[in-house]
């Protein structure tokens, strides 16, 4: 058995965290957070260079071929550092939903530009407060262009291509949603960003009037094929989550073990060591559902869509409480704008709402074991 | 990543799965597989017997105490051998608990600090079953401070060398089974608690000693009190030099948290199919979005330490030592079980007070569940202290400030007030 990375991915990882340390300093973040740039274009074009982006693209349409075990180990090491690029949006989402239901042409036309980082993809989903469901979804396709708000959506203030979750059918039901190609830097969009609770990660409004919009994948299968991509991206995202819970962890201890008070460090009391412990179990329970999940994605295994659920919920939870006391540890340091306590907050609450709240992936995740346990037993 | 035997791995399951095909008590699989919280429930035949039969059945054939070595009546197995062959035991591992501190604790402080001799003659029937071995640590005045302990051991004043034991035991699993203790007695109370203990092994057969079962808060007997009234020890059943018995007690407790992969259960399961066939006014119980909310939480916890488990195998498979993460398992796992146990009973509503298992919900496993879970986050280590230990030893925080640590044992305080 070996239920871990190999030893070439570990040293991707070491490669990915000298690049990051070099290039996504915390002061690189504040830059994103504090100024007019929607996203860091620097650090965009290295992780380009260095085939980040196309990891897990094939080398036939312009990546490096490796896959998803290698995209896994890079988003921990994104997350561990908040890197403020449009990660998820381009590659574990548009570049995922290309290749998971794009035509050869489509795939050719998209998939470089992205492992590339010239264009930028996005998915538009959501259109407003609550669970995004087939009912929520209002845009509509006729004719072959689109109509109708999206928002927020993710990085669609940056992106050029708009993966767009519409309706091309009547009805309430899964089958009325279709999934669309939509080139956002033509006729028909009109973006705005929207400020959120994390500004080193950009949001939007999109509003389609008349815009051409492609199909991709099979009318009709919109849902289907969303659900799938949701999980890849789940387990991707979860990474992020991990390598973000470990390190604010990593803050926390320091913090206990250099700041004094009552003549001792603070790291010597032991509500602050529990505190601390928690955050240890917290964070070693989500790697471990993360490390399922990669197995999942990885194998093309029928059990992705509980291994998927699973992370995310596990991933979610841990980042959200180590974060939250990381602060708790800073005191009213961890409060001041100066620390960079509040860069994790703001990102694991980010993170926590951005592929559906964890409330749906909880409800996810028991249909789906529901699922598994009435199956009729494998031979 | 994957979870595949190597080509040496699979033969040796393929090896265990065969004998075990050939040899396992097949007859009891059924009822073994009923064993809840609070232990083995064999019904049908005498359950100290059938596990000594099926712990000798083992031995002969090379199947007991597979990490120990052949010498000592083992196995010599690698880590992850012992891994496979409790996955392969599976249910019929459950006949093993009452050999599981001598196997896992006394035998391998045998093999640390007994003599040669001492160890071919005690150990392999320890490791067939024959002798039954428990540990006498815990004491009503040290608990999580096991080294605050005040049984005493004292020349004896005929000349023989031996020691006299006097003092009290609490906590000892299996005591009144056993054959054989590790005993740990204070020997100086004129230096600091650490440095006064020594460690001896004992017939527990010897006179003055006394067995008491310890009637649980469930209401069962698993553990006892265990007194000593000038029970004599030969100076030859020393283990460690006097004074050095709490370097001996490390070497058990150590051995205490090797035992890897066996998944400390949290409830999840059963707690799950329950909720799946609950019918309430409104359909199932897990159509209940708050019920489902709840669900999840705890099948991310059970997933966890079950993958958190599987790294650790992985480490073994490699030849590596597990990580740290594996310290986590009992501190989740107990907190789980009950809250998991309490939440069990309110959906059941009023009727969740019902134990009787002919009347109760379930065969009142959750009941028995909620009655049993206090202990699990004590034995063994309480939650604060496994906090501690994580703290201390895989995140580097300081150790606490211990007041007494300098202090003459006899000098220091026994009572909060007065």
């Amino acid at each position: 058995m070996n239920f871990d990375f190999s030893d070439e991915q570990k040293q991707l990882r070491d490669e990915a965290r000298r690049f990051l340390t070099d290039r996504c300093s915390p002061a690189a973040v504040r830059a994103i957070l504090e100024g007019p740039e929607p996203f860091d274009r620097g650090l965009w074009k290295g992780l380009a260079e260095m085939g980040f982006l196309g990891a897990a693209i094939p080398e036939e349409y312009g990546g490096v071929g490796l896959g998803h075990l290698e995209l896994c180990v890079i988003a921990e090491e994104l997350g561990r550092v908040v890197a403020p690029v449009p990660m998820a949006s381009s590659i574990y989402l548009a570049a995922e939903f290309l290749m998971a239901a794009g035509t050869e042409e489509q795939k050719s036309r998209w998939l470089p530009k992205l492992a590339s980082g010239e264009t930028i993809g996005c998915f538009a989903w959501s259109e407003g407060v609550g669970r995004v469901t087939p009912k929520s979804i209002r845009t509509a396709v006729n004719g072959g262009t689109i109509s109708g708000t999206k928002a927020p959506v993710a990085d669609g203030d940056v992106a050029g291509l708009a993966i767009v979750a519409a309706r091309s059918g009547t009805g309430t039901g899964e089958n009325a949603i279709s999934l669309y190609l939509v080139d956002l830097i033509g006729a028909g969009v009109s973006v705005e960003a929207i400020d959120t609770i994390d500004p080193t990660r950009s949001q939007s409004r999109i509003v389609f009037d008349g815009a051409p919009a492609e199909l991709l994948g099979l009318a009709g299968e919109g849902w289907a094929i969303a659900s799938q991509v949701m999980d890849r991206a789940a387990v991707l995202v979860a990474f992020e989550q991990v390598g973000g819970s470990d390190r604010a962890l990593e803050m926390g201890r320091d913090y206990a073990l250099d700041r004094m008070a009552f003549g001792r460090q603070i790291g010597s009391f032991q509500a602050v060591k529990h505190m601390l412990a928690d955050m240890y179990v917290a964070a070693t329970l989500a790697r471990s559902n993360a490390y399922y999940g990669a197995w999942a994605l990885s194998t093309g295994s029928s059990e992705l869509p509980v291994a998927a659920a699973t992370a995310r919920v596990s991933a979610t939870d841990a980042f959200q409480h180590c974060a939250k006391n990381n602060i708790q540890v800073h005191g009213g340091m961890g409060f001041t704008w100066a620390f960079d306590c509040h860069l994790y907050y703001r990102r694991a609450n980010a993170l926590a709402l951005g592929l559906g709240s964890k409330s749906t992936w909880e409800d996810l995740l028991i249909d789906r074991l529901r699922q598994r346990n009435d199956a009729p037993a494998a031979a | 990543m994957n979870f595949d035997d190597t080509p040496e791995e699979a033969a040796f399951r393929a090896t265990a799965r065969a004998w075990l095909d050939a040899h396992a008590p097949k007859e009891l699989e059924a009822e073994l597989k009923m064993s809840g919280f609070g232990g083995m429930t064999l019904k049908s035949v005498d359950p100290m017997a059938a596990s000594k039969a099926w712990q000798a059945k083992k031995k002969a054939a090379g199947w007991a105490c597979l990490h120990w070595p052949k010498d000592y009546g083992g196995r010599g197995a690698t880590p992850i051998e012992r891994v496979i062959w409790g996955q392969e035991e599976g249910v019929f591992g459950v006949l093993s608990g009452t050999f599981t501190i001598g196997h896992g604790m006394c035998g391998p402080t045998l093999m640390a600090w007994a003599t040669e001799e001492q160890k071919r003659e005690l150990l392999p029937p320890m490791a067939s079953g024959e002798h039954i071995w428990c540990q006498l640590f815990s004491e009503p005045a040290g608990g999580s401070d096991l080294a605050g302990l005040r049984t005493r051991a004292e020349k004896a004043t005929d000349g023989s060398g031996d020691w006299i034991i006097n003092g009290q035991k609490i906590w000892t699993s299996g005591a009144q089974h056993s054959d054989y203790g590790i005993l740990i007695t204070r020997t100086d109370s004129d230096v600091p608690k650490h440095k006064g203990l020594t460690m001896f092994f004992l017939s527990m057969k010897s006179p003055g000693v006394e067995i008491r079962p310890i009637k649980q808060a469930n209401g069962q007997s698993g553990f006892n009190e265990v007194y000593f009234t000038d029970v004599r020890i030969p100076d030859a059943q020393r283990l460690g030099a006097v004074g050095n018995g709490w370097q001996v007690s490390l070497t058990t407790l150590m051995n205490e948290r090797l035992s890897i992969g066996s998944g400390m259960p949290t409830g999840f399961p059963e707690l799950f199919d329950y909720c799946m066939n609950l019918q309430t006014e409104d359909g199932p119980a897990i159509d209940d979005r708050s019920v489902r909310s709840r669900l999840a939480t705890y099948a991310v916890r059970a997933s966890g330490l079950k993958y958190t488990g599987m790294r650790a195998i992985s480490a073994l498979s490699r030849g590596e030592t597990p990580g740290p993460e594996n310290s986590i398992g009992k501190l989740v796992a107990g907190a789980s079980m009950q809250e998991l146990a309490m939440f069990a009973l309110d959906l059941q509503g009023q009727a969740g007070v019902v134990s009787d298992p002919a009347q109760a919900e379930a065969g009142a496993r959750f009941q028995a569940m909620l009655m049993r879970s206090p202990a699990t986050r004590v034995e063994g280590g309480t939650d604060e202290i496994l906090r501690n230990i994580i703290a201390e030893r895989v995140l580097g925080l300081p150790g606490d400030i211990r007041v007494d640590k300098d202090v003459a044992f006899k000098d220091i305080p026994t009572r909060g007030r007065g």
